[in-house]
């Protein structure tokens, strides 16, 4: 009988469908690997398992050693053994590792934490892990590696006997990480399931006993690790027609109009390490060069650092549009002021301002642009605003309309709108198809080819690698921050890239 | 279209909550309460935390906080009368100096604030002990009172005929812009414009319009044109809506930050003009606690204090409903310390209003 048992697990967010009819299972003191490109539905599938979607709000059913169960949170599946390691580490950074250790649940005696209790039970948790560090020192001083450790003692000392790791690795340095994977495998020899999700095929291969393969929702297949191979495992990943016709335009070599040379990003948490790591490439005028890589490899750093928004140091040079080779940009103003524009991956985040209007968001960048002795000639704003929303097809009510009850496709119009108001040389477009349905993306693939016909250089990245490899003329390959690779339109296959961005950099 | 009614529902409780006050307390006096007289009285009373709140507004919409208003309304006012009585300073050369200073001193804060990050909140906290300490010393802990010219500015009245004259310029704006408008925004400015010439009647059924009434108007004015039709003014709502995003957009934050601080301190130094006239003297606590009154006003006038949103003329609305409490309890010979306990409960209520409001609309 398996551990534990996902059976046809189904659920929906509005408008997708993000797991349709997963199965899976884990048998006792097994390692079994969940693979797949990024929105396959990873990470939804664990959190149906650990109950941060609950009971009710998903179809198929769960069993545990053989019971059926019904989770409503995470303090739920913890109780019956499920520990979740999630990418996003949940400690305090402040508090000492004896006390993040046992947060939550510190022995107390009338109302008083016992301290002596709190340090041996500390101590005896980071034995299990093979931590030799003081237990009183704060979280925040310690390495992301011994973090990662710390966390899982805290999972153990609550006696969790299937631990689920989410991409434990995507942040870790290379010895760390090696140092992880033994630990892994210490603690299944002593009966410790694991679900291990990552995207390092390497470490899949090394350490888990199956792996399965999700792909837009679905299982696609479940093998023993001495069953399969890496690249047969891509193709499963990667495995799907190319459905949808992409409007790739025809390429027109024109001037260079932005070019990069030794680009690096440091890693805003850790500086020794680089999120992105050497990379150099050039954009023409009607060319669309795609960034492919999988989550975590640099990309959104590396567009966010073209455009002066990074939040560490930035080396390297970079020229746009005919202007001088120069530093980096140290804000998004010059680079805007050069010709730049930056549409990000969360828009709500970074770009929308919900509770303003169509026509306060979309001239938000231009308005100086519009005023006239200081004052803001708002007849030549709405001009210009509603002339850009009839180009745009926007469907929206009026330009008074909040832009918070727009659909995700014209929320994206409208911060497009705002860019295309400053006539950029160069867009920057950071999944700009995240989370719109699909009539909304095959627009903004109708405007992508517009915009590059009529001379714009476009630098695309995405998840979705149909779009991706459909859309663009090159590819460069990101993978842990390096380059791995720069195809060529028609050399840009799925295995290839793929192969590129799960090799071990 | 959904935004205005948003507005519109907002404005309309605030209105509404204003005239039951009214109603209340005209009855409770006997009909005293709306007499010209007393009504002119209110009207003088709200000036400086008017003042104040009108520039309020605009630092609670960029996300920030000034808690240092009032003091540096009282050491500005008291700057400008102390030049002026006793080092015989000519009148306009007093008020500009209590404009530099209140503008440089807000500068400083907002350049603390932006580029040395330190929350707005202690920065101004600071600034409100030190520009406390600073107006004790320079008056010495006594009393001076300007000599009469100087008064002009706080307890002066319009010519009746120059009021009427005003009016009618104000009303034939309104007018023509409601002439070019539509809808409800039309029907609004021409309930405006009979407002404008109704306001002057009452007032000059007394003595005639207070000018600082005529000064909180005119910089409400010019604010409210600030807020909506510059660029520095929609890119502080912006900052305040969706600071990340305004970042991105390409907004230079922290010369935003200092500019709306500077214009936050020159409104002080504005406002310390007035309290000086209209009280008299330059006190050693003038201007205490105004900083409160001001936050409030802009508040309950309908500005979120997380920042983006909020408006001038609904800071006026709210400093009215203040000064009308007040007014009305000392009218009724209320012991002193209900006023604060009222204020305060108001004060509450009016968010507590707007934000099951706001959950009600999602």
């Amino acid at each position: 009988m398996p551990l534990l048992e996902l059976r046809a697990i189904t659920k929906d967010f509005p408008g997708v469908r993000a797991l349709d009819g997963v199965s899976f299972d884990l048998a006792p003191g097994e390692i079994h690997a969940l693979c797949g490109e990024n929105g396959a539905g990873k990470s939804t599938l664990i959190k149906v398992l650990c109950g941060v979607y609950p009971a009710g709000s998903y179809g198929g059913e769960i069993r545990l050693r053989g019971e059926t169960v019904h989770f409503h949170g995470l303090p739920g599946s913890e109780a019956r053994g499920i520990a979740l390691i999630a990418q996003e580490l949940a400690l305090v950074p402040e508090l000492s590792v004896a006390e993040n250790l046992l947060l939550g649940r510190e022995p107390c005696r009338f109302g008083l934490i016992r301290e002596a209790e709190v340090q041996k039970e500390a101590r005896r948790a980071l034995d299990l892990v093979g931590l030799a560090i003081p237990v009183e020192i704060p979280v925040r001083e310690l390495g992301i590696g011994q973090q990662q450790l710390v966390e899982i003692a805290k999972a153990l000392i609550k006696n969790a006997s299937i631990l689920v790791l989410d991409e434990p690795t995507a942040a870790l340095p290379e010895a760390d990480t090696l140092r992880l994977l033994g630990l892994l495998g210490d603690l299944r020899r002593r009966g410790v399931a694991a679900i291990y999700i990552s995207h390092r095929l390497d470490e899949v291969f090394a350490l888990a006993d199956r792996i399965t393969v999700l792909r837009d929702g679905r299982s696609v297949g479940t093998a023993r690790r001495d069953e399969t191979t890496p690249e047969r495992v891509i193709s499963l990943m990667v495995g799907r027609e190319l459905s949808q016709a992409f409007p790739r335009p025809e390429r027109r070599s024109g001037e260079i109009l932005l070019s990069l040379r030794d680009w690096s990003v440091a890693d805003p948490q850790n500086p020794d390490r680089r999120v992105v790591d050497g990379v150099s490439f050039e954009v023409r005028a009607g060319e669309v060069l795609g960034i492919a890589g999988l989550m975590g490899a640099g990309r959104t750093a590396l567009l966010a650092s073209l455009f002066g928004a990074a939040r560490s140091s930035v080396q390297g040079t970079i020229r746009v549009a005919g202007g001088p080779v120069r530093k980096p940009f140290r804000n998004p103003r010059e680079a805007i002021a050069a010709g730049l524009a930056l549409v990000g991956e969360d828009r709500k985040r970074y770009g929308l301002f919900a509770r303003g209007s169509v026509l306060d968001n979309m001239t938000l960048a231009s308005l100086r642009a519009f005023s006239r002795r200081g004052l803001i000639d708002d007849r030549a704003r709405r001009a210009a605003a509603s002339g850009q929303a009839a180009a745009l097809r926007l469907k929206a009510a009026s330009l008074e309309a909040l832009v918070a009850q727009l659909s995700g496709g014209n929320q994206q119009k409208v911060i497009l709108g705002r860019w295309l108001l400053r006539r950029p040389r160069v867009l920057l477009l950071d999944e700009p198809t995240r989370g719109i349905d699909v009539g909304a993306k095959s627009e903004i693939y109708d405007l992508i080819g517009r915009l590059v016909a009529g001379g714009l250089g476009v630098v695309l990245v995405s998840s979705e690698l149909p779009e991706l490899l459909g859309l663009s003329h090159r590819v460069l390959v990101l993978n842990q921050g390096r380059p791995m690779g720069l195809f060529e339109g028609g050399a840009a296959t799925p295995e290839r890239v793929m192969g590129a961005a799960t090799a071990r950099a | 279209m959904l935004k205005r009614l948003a507005l519109d529902w907002r404005a309309l409780t605030m209105v509404g909550a204003l005239l039951a006050i009214w109603v209340v307390f005209s009855l409770a006096t006997g009909g005293t309460f709306l007499l010209p007289r007393n009504l002119s009285l209110l009207a003088r009373q709200m000036a400086v935390t008017s003042i104040l709140a009108t520039g309020m507004v605009l630092v609670i919409v960029a996300g920030q906080i000034d808690l240092s208003v009032g003091a540096l309304a009282g050491l500005t006012g008291a700057l400008a009368a102390l030049a002026y009585a006793r080092l015989g300073w000519p009148l306009a050369l007093a008020i500009v100096l209590a404009l530099v200073v209140g503008a440089t001193l807000g500068a400083l804060e907002g350049g603390l604030v932006a580029w040395l990050r330190i929350p707005p909140f202690i920065v101004t906290l600071g600034g409100m002990l030190v520009f406390q300490g600073t107006l004790l010393g320079v008056t010495g802990g006594v009393s001076t009172s300007p000599p009469r010219p100087f008064l002009f500015l706080g307890q002066a009245y319009l010519p009746k005929l120059a009021g009427w004259i005003v009016a009618a310029v104000v009303a034939a704006a309104l007018a023509f812009t409601a002439s070019r408008a539509q809808g409800r925004r039309r029907l609004g400015r021409l309930g405006l414009a009979v407002l404008a010439i109704g306001a002057v009647a009452l007032m000059n059924a007394y003595a005639g319009v207070p000018v600082p009434v005529l000064v909180v108007l005119a910089l409400a004015t010019v604010l409210s044109t600030v807020a909506h039709h510059t660029p520095f003014g929609r890119h502080l709502y912006a900052i305040g809506g969706n600071r990340e995003a305004a970042f991105y957009s390409g907004i230079a934050i922290e010369g935003h930050l200092v500019g709306v601080f500077t214009l936050m301190g020159l409104l002080a130094g504005a406002a310390g003009v007035v309290l000086t006239a209209r009280v008299g003297a330059a006190t050693p606590n003038a201007g205490q606690l105004m900083e409160l009154d001001a936050i409030a006003a802009a508040v309950i006038g309908g500005t979120s204090l997380l920042g983006g949103q909020g408006t001038v003329w609904g800071a006026l609305l709210g400093a009215l409903v203040m000064a009308s409490l007040d007014n009305g309890m000392s009218l009724l010979n209320t012991e002193a310390f209900w006023q604060p306990i009222l204020k305060g409960g108001i004060l509450v209520a009016a968010v507590a209003v707007d934000m099951a409001g706001r959950r009600g609309r999602g």
